[in-house]
């Protein structure tokens, strides 16, 4: 009996690529405005899809294998995270 | 020599092309739709410049799901020249025909503007009508240039003599070593992000694009 889930996925830079986007707004916008506490920022991209599935375990296989099969992220410079929401 | 030029939603260097190899080669080209170009008895294939499908998801990323790839990727094994141009190389990267990832501009703006390029080999389709060494003057125009890799795939670029053109001098997008066009093993697989269509008419204010362009007729 499938239903549907909400599954969200994240793309981001891998550690070893500069992210030069997450570098401005921690230069020229976080650490300007006082936030010094604030060490690191990396920007990345999130898409949330609705996905027919059994459970919570078959739409997160399910989403992963897509991300992989049509490389919705680029496996050299990117790393994925894939997590169902309900 | 019958010569593709593959046109996306977006593409907007295609024509640009066509009048470097039909006016100015004097070769036999045309124009073809991503959907139409199911014949892969072309001797070789270019993909244009431009924002294929609005560069949605991530540059070229979509393109390089089109029907169009499976002919290219047949061509490219049969070791006809495919050059990627711009979002062409984006595209080439994409669906996995040549290694690497292009991510955005280190400076973070759109870059456009003429660049000195040095011609690190010329075991290419599109650099073997140049010597090794040379430098040649080329636009580039792109957000999305900056080569990467991890150092194991760069050192193996650079060993097997895969990087084909690097900037020279100031290094204008953050590209790692420089890099501004790689090949694949055969040499006959070329992305490139400067725009050698834009340097082939001395109106325009360079001809080197020429001789990467007529590269492909010396290749074989």
């Amino acid at each position: 009996m499938n239903q549907l889930f909400s599954v969200e996925i994240i793309i981001s830079n891998k550690p070893q690529a500069r992210d030069p986007e997450g570098e401005t707004i921690i230069r020229d916008l976080v650490h300007k405005t006082g936030y010094e506490s604030v060490k690191e920022i990396r920007t990345g991209k999130l898409l949330t899809i609705q996905i027919d599935a059994s459970s919570q375990e078959d739409a997160r296989d399910r989403a992963l294998l897509m991300c992989n099969d049509l490389r919705l992220y680029n496996p050299v410079a990117h790393s994925i995270s894939v997590r169902v929401r309900s | 020599m019958r010569v593709a030029v593959i046109q996306f939603p977006g593409s907007n260097c295609d024509h640009d092309a066509l009048q470097v190899l039909t006016n100015n080669l004097k070769l036999e080209s045309k124009l073809i739709w991503h959907n139409d170009f199911n014949d892969s008895s072309w001797d070789a294939v270019i993909l244009p410049g431009g924002f294929s499908f609005g560069d949605h998801l991530r540059a070229g990323a979509i393109a390089a799901h089109s029907s169009a790839i499976k002919n290219v990727r047949k061509m490219a094994n049969d070791g006809k020249p495919v050059l990627g141009i711009c979002n062409g190389f984006q595209i080439l990267i994409e669906a996995g025909l040549l290694p690497g990832a292009l991510l955005r501009n280190a400076c973070l703006k759109f870059v456009c503007k003429w660049t000195n390029l040095r011609i690190e080999t010329s075991h290419s389709a599109f650099t073997c009508a140049l010597d090794t060494n040379s430098t040649i003057r080329m636009p580039i125009a792109h957000n999305e240039g900056r080569f990467f890799a991890d150092e194991d795939l760069l050192n193996h670029l650079t060993t097997e003599g895969r990087v084909v053109m690097t900037y020279s001098g100031e290094n204008p997008t953050g590209t790692l070593r420089g890099i501004a066009a790689i090949s694949n093993e055969g040499g006959n697989v070329v992305g490139m992000m400067p725009h050698p269509e834009r340097a082939s008419d001395a109106t325009l204010g360079g001809t080197d694009g020429l001789k990467v362009f007529g590269s492909m007729l010396k290749w074989s």
